[in-house]
């Protein structure tokens, strides 16, 4: 019944919040990975392990409330259709590989989608915790408060001299990944991000596109995490992270001075372009929407168009995703139709703007 | 030689093809190739894990060293005793199976976990609460041994006496945990 609401919006209510340097930074995210010490880690567990385990998150957590992060809802996979997963994958509520997952996975997820713990992904716990704009400290803060919440019920696996025990030994020692999702459009058209991206690799840290390892910087969203857990505590890992973001946010705003002094026409037009074909398109594929959704939010960004608000990018990047679309359609699309429809939604979306 | 599909890219990839006894060749790129399947390039992505498979494997006994079949023999298989994980199979997969595992294969870790955290072994972050109540007063401890032994170093033997009162204090109240424990 529940699962209806994290259905229906495609932007997390957190998410319409605008945190510090929303400009450029779109959400910071810190996630956990924790195991429970009695039980063999979930690659190898049996199902009557895992279903343990499953149980146990039921009976002492659903429905539990944690400060801010109320009604926690238990998703089991086993009860998703397809799209509805891609659905919680294009809104980062679980991972594709927890999605991957079919019996005895879950996620548990507060009402406001702040928090979501993944349940027998690849560690028997992943605590993720999302909040919108740049604010890596608060965000630490409170998954650290989250992790001892629920340590009160569970025997962590750690070890004095490893630090949390998980299944892959690039996540040992503090079990935590810290990343931020920025929008660079400004070093992303200057080329000076491929520049910097060794750079930022030499400090332990990671650049990434939009969903994770492998993938594209669709729209010119990159994720910058660090690489490094063990060896190093939670704080100093955060603060390094810290540090190199709020040097790429100076970077990207000289970078967008640099192009509106030296060639602030060609930009507006670029600006007004994009806007020209979301606005009348009729097909579009979802690489073209992203860079055109990113010169959008440029244009917002640099005052070139005002009646739009910034939240726009971040709605429609996971509404034109092809889960959401499918959603919407209450259908399985070909990708053509796909195409078709993202226009049509991106058109209404837009219209809407214009008549409020 | 440009490749024959797209007519844009060079052509990389150069099959010759045999079907029904007529020989043709093929000289495409490596996007073409890919689109009309004439390479199968099995897992899209070089996962991390292939990867780091591939250093643990560095880390087993080299049959160049002591090729002699006895020596191997002389070896038991390293296996964890609570999942039944050997060795071979943690190094192939990547990934440990429990907990304990962890300890099983403590002698071979280092290296690993070297190169995977620029260097690093030991854990410097978090003591969970409850799990690890003893571990925050070992780390107490340890901070304040350092702080002896800076402070005999300059000689400043009032205030370490202090400081190693307060580790008594501190080492009392850890055995006595201990104890309690059982």
């Amino acid at each position: 019944m529940s699962l209806q609401h994290f259905m229906n919006e495609a932007i997390s209510p957190w998410m319409k919040q605008e945190g510090p340097d929303s400009d450029i930074v779109l959400s910071s995210r810190i996630r956990l990975a924790r195991n429970f010490s009695q039980h063999p880690f979930p690659i190898i567990a049996s199902e009557e392990t895992l279903g343990h385990v499953l149980t146990f998150f039921k009976e002492e957590f659903q429905k539990q409330s944690f400060r801010d992060y109320k009604d926690f809802e238990l998703v089991q996979m086993k009860d998703l259709q397809p799209i509805e997963k891609r659905v919680l994958v294009e809104k980062h509520l679980i991972s594709p590989h927890l999605a991957e997952k079919a019996e005895k996975s879950a996620s548990l997820i507060s009402q406001n989608e702040q928090v979501s713990i993944m349940i027998n992904e690849e560690d028997h716990i992943r605590i993720q915790l999302y909040f919108p704009g740049f604010q890596l400290d608060q965000a630490l803060e409170q998954a650290s408060q989250l992790d001892d919440w629920l340590e009160e019920k569970i025997d962590y696996a750690f070890d004095e001299k490893r630090g949390y025990l998980t299944a892959c030994p690039t996540n040992v020692g503090t079990g935590m990944r810290a990343s931020v999702m920025m929008h660079l459009p400004a070093l992303s058209l200057t080329n000076q991000i491929n520049r910097m991206t060794p750079a930022i690799n030499q400090l332990g840290l990671v650049v990434r596109g939009i969903y994770g390892e492998g993938s594209e910087a669709l729209g010119n969203i990159f994720q910058i995490s660090n690489q490094i857990t063990l060896g190093k505590s939670e704080e100093d890992i955060v603060e390094d992270l810290h540090s190199v973001v709020k040097q790429l946010i100076d970077q990207e705003r000289k970078a967008r001075e640099a192009l509106m002094s030296r060639s602030s026409i060609q930009l507006e037009d670029r600006i007004f372009r994009s806007f020209g074909v979301l606005t009348n398109s009729r097909i579009i594929e979802s690489k073209e929407a992203a860079q055109c959704l990113s010169d959008l939010r440029l244009g917002i960004d640099l005052g070139f168009i005002d009646h739009i608000p910034r939240t726009i990018l971040n709605e429609l990047m996971v509404l034109t995703q092809p889960g959401f679309l499918q959603q919407y359609a209450k259908d399985t699309l070909s990708p053509d139709e796909r195409d078709i429809r993202r226009a049509s939604l991106i058109r209404e979306r837009l219209q809407l703007e214009n008549e409020e | 030689m440009e490749c024959q599909e797209c007519h844009q890219r060079p052509a990389t990839v150069h099959l010759t093809q045999v079907v029904n006894g007529q020989k043709s060749e093929i000289h495409v790129c490596e996007k073409c190739a890919k689109e009309n399947g004439y390479m199968n390039y099995g897992e899209e992505n070089f996962t991390l894990n292939d990867l780091l498979s591939g250093l643990f494997h560095s880390e087993g006994p080299s049959p160049l060293k002591g090729n002699t079949p006895h020596s191997y023999a002389q070896k038991p298989k390293l296996k964890c005793e609570n999942c039944n994980l050997t060795y071979e199979e943690f190094a192939r997969v990547g990934k440990f199976g429990c907990a304990e595992c962890y300890k099983t294969f403590d002698d071979r870790l280092d290296p690993i976990l070297r190169r995977v955290h620029s260097g690093n072994t030991r854990h410097d972050g978090k003591l969970p609460k409850r799990e690890g109540g003893n571990l925050h007063l070992k780390r107490e401890i340890e901070e304040h041994k350092t702080n002896l032994r800076q402070l005999i170093e300059q000689e400043e033997f009032e205030e370490a006496a202090k400081v190693r009162d307060k580790i008594r204090s501190l080492e009392d109240q850890l055995s006595k945990g201990e104890d309690g424990d059982g």
